[in-house]
């Protein structure tokens, strides 16, 4: 077992350091996700329910492999949700991710995407929505290697505030050794829009219920991507929205 | 319907409106025609309690009540719609689920069962139908992506599922071109040209009401309505213009 991480580590520069101890030592080792040639998979990863819920993957796609990953961050106190992906020619790498808190929770989504070999795309969506002292955080690395021309990768980053106690951050970060590449990252903090909220009022709905639409609106979008008819992770969103807005 | 005495209100500290009084009875269709700045859309605000329009005088009863002892969503649940000048776009919510969840809140509101979704969504399709609206747009979401014409229809759709007792219509003709126009006149007079009913339809331009008769005109002018007549006004509006009118 590895030393419990401190703050000085970047990735770990946001982290609630008390609750990672709590689990730290008997903390599984990253799950390793490995996707063959060519191959498909997706995945959907809803919180653990317990108040501290730490998880971590490393996921490699081989040549043309594509992966669709889909997952919501609720814990009570800290949610961590770790990933370390690993870009083969070709490889596609979707990842959709809510972090929805309030009262003191810390939820953060930590990912480093490694496009190693040409022609990969990589495309990441972080929401967060946070109430009361929560603190939200994205940090997300891509790491473009030499030689890893025609590289792909988008990080899109929105959070919104519903109490001047909570906090958002967001980090992308590139590290771009290849010439021929597209990355793109955008990050917003904001909070429910005024005018919206007042149209939602002419119409009838009360306070609570216009916020809670408003933010569903707003994280939806990230399941539209899901395969099949699993409506899990959209229910159990528009519960934990609905318990702060 | 609704009694407006003496109002005085205020945006951002500057008076906007200054002492106006209307009455208008149910079944009548009532419309406000002034010039920009005269504090048409101030009124609509103001009647609707949206944040930021401060009322400093003055009362509005609506079916009785006190108005302004209400919450915006409550005076929906009471029966007024506001129909906006400029609809608002929520992205990520569609217009079925966010007026679905909108009328089942005023049927709570008022302790009346809620509609299930079959029977919302076949409510939505009739009135779709009778503003001559494509009934798929209401898969989209919100306003987005619509033009000026078809906001203003989608706004005209929402009136007839929410089937109000008092329509307040803030500049729905403006931005429309002569197709939609018709539809939406069409729509005023299909949803709410009825005894139990009232319209206060606010427009700077007479030819909505080429369409749509109305029982009264009131030109308002710095805030207080200024003179009053019926629909023969309207045309005198036209013709000489509101500096004539109004002075």
């Amino acid at each position: 077992m590895t030393a419990l991480p401190t703050r000085k580590l970047e990735a770990f520069r946001y982290a609630d350091i008390d609750a990672l101890a709590s689990v730290w030592p008997s903390l599984a080792p990253p799950v390793r996700v490995e996707i063959a040639a060519q191959q498909k998979l997706q995945q959907i990863w809803l919180p653990s329910g317990d108040d501290v819920d730490v998880r971590r993957f490393d996921v490699v796609l081989e040549a043309g492999a594509s992966a669709n990953f889909f997952a919501l961050n609720t814990a009570s106190r800290f949610g961590r949700i770790e990933l370390d992906v690993t870009l083969h020619e070709g490889a596609e790498f979707e990842f959709d991710a809510a972090n929805i808190g309030g009262g003191n929770s810390t939820l953060e989504v930590v990912t480093t995407v490694r496009h190693v070999e040409p022609n990969a795309t990589s495309r990441q969506t972080v929401r967060s929505v946070l109430a009361g002292k929560a603190i939200g955080s994205y940090l997300g690395k891509v790491a473009v290697s030499r030689g890893a021309d025609g590289t792909d990768s988008e990080q899109s980053v929105k959070a919104m505030l519903l109490a001047r106690g909570a906090t958002a951050n967001a980090k992308p970060e590139l590290e771009i050794y290849a010439d021929d590449v597209k990355c793109a990252h955008g990050a917003t903090v904001g909070e429910l829009d005024r005018e919206q909220l007042f149209y939602a009022a002419a119409r009838g709905l009360d306070p609570a219920g216009a916020r809670a639409l408003l933010l569903e609106g707003f994280v939806g979008g990230l399941w539209d991507g899901i395969e099949g008819d699993d409506r899990g992770i959209a229910d159990a969103a528009r519960v934990a929205l609905k318990a702060i807005a | 319907m609704l009694k407006i005495e003496n109002l005085h209100a205020t945006v951002a500290g500057k008076a906007i409106l200054n002492g106006l009084t209307l009455t208008v009875p149910a079944g009548e269709i009532h419309a406000i025609m002034g010039p920009n700045g005269a504090g048409k859309s101030t009124l609509a605000y103001v009647l609707g309690g949206r944040p930021g329009y401060e009322v400093t005088e003055g009362s509005v009863t609506f079916d009785g009540r006190d108005l302004f002892a209400m919450e915006p969503h409550e005076r929906a649940a009471a029966g007024m719609f506001l129909g906006f000048q400029y609809p608002v776009e929520i992205p990520g919510v569609s217009y079925l689920q966010f007026l679905r969840e909108s009328l089942n809140s005023q049927k709570r509101a008022k302790g009346d069962a809620e509609f299930s979704g079959a029977e919302f969504i076949k409510l939505a399709k009739t009135q779709a139908a009778t503003l001559g609206m494509d009934a798929e747009m209401l898969k989209r979401p919100v306003n987005v992506g619509f033009s000026g014409g078809e906001k203003k229809r989608a706004e005209m759709v929402q009136m007839g599922i929410m089937d109000p007792k008092l329509a307040i219509l803030d500049e729905t003709d403006s931005g429309l071109d002569i197709d939609a126009l018709k539809a939406v006149g069409h729509g005023i007079n299909e949803i709410m040209r009825a005894p139990e009913k009232s319209v206060l339809l606010i427009t700077h331009y007479q030819r909505l009401l080429d369409y749509v008769r109305p029982d009264r005109v009131h030109v308002l002018s710095r805030g207080k309505i200024v003179r009053s007549g019926g629909p023969e006004l309207a045309m005198e509006l036209e013709r000489e213009g509101y500096a004539e009118v109004a002075a």
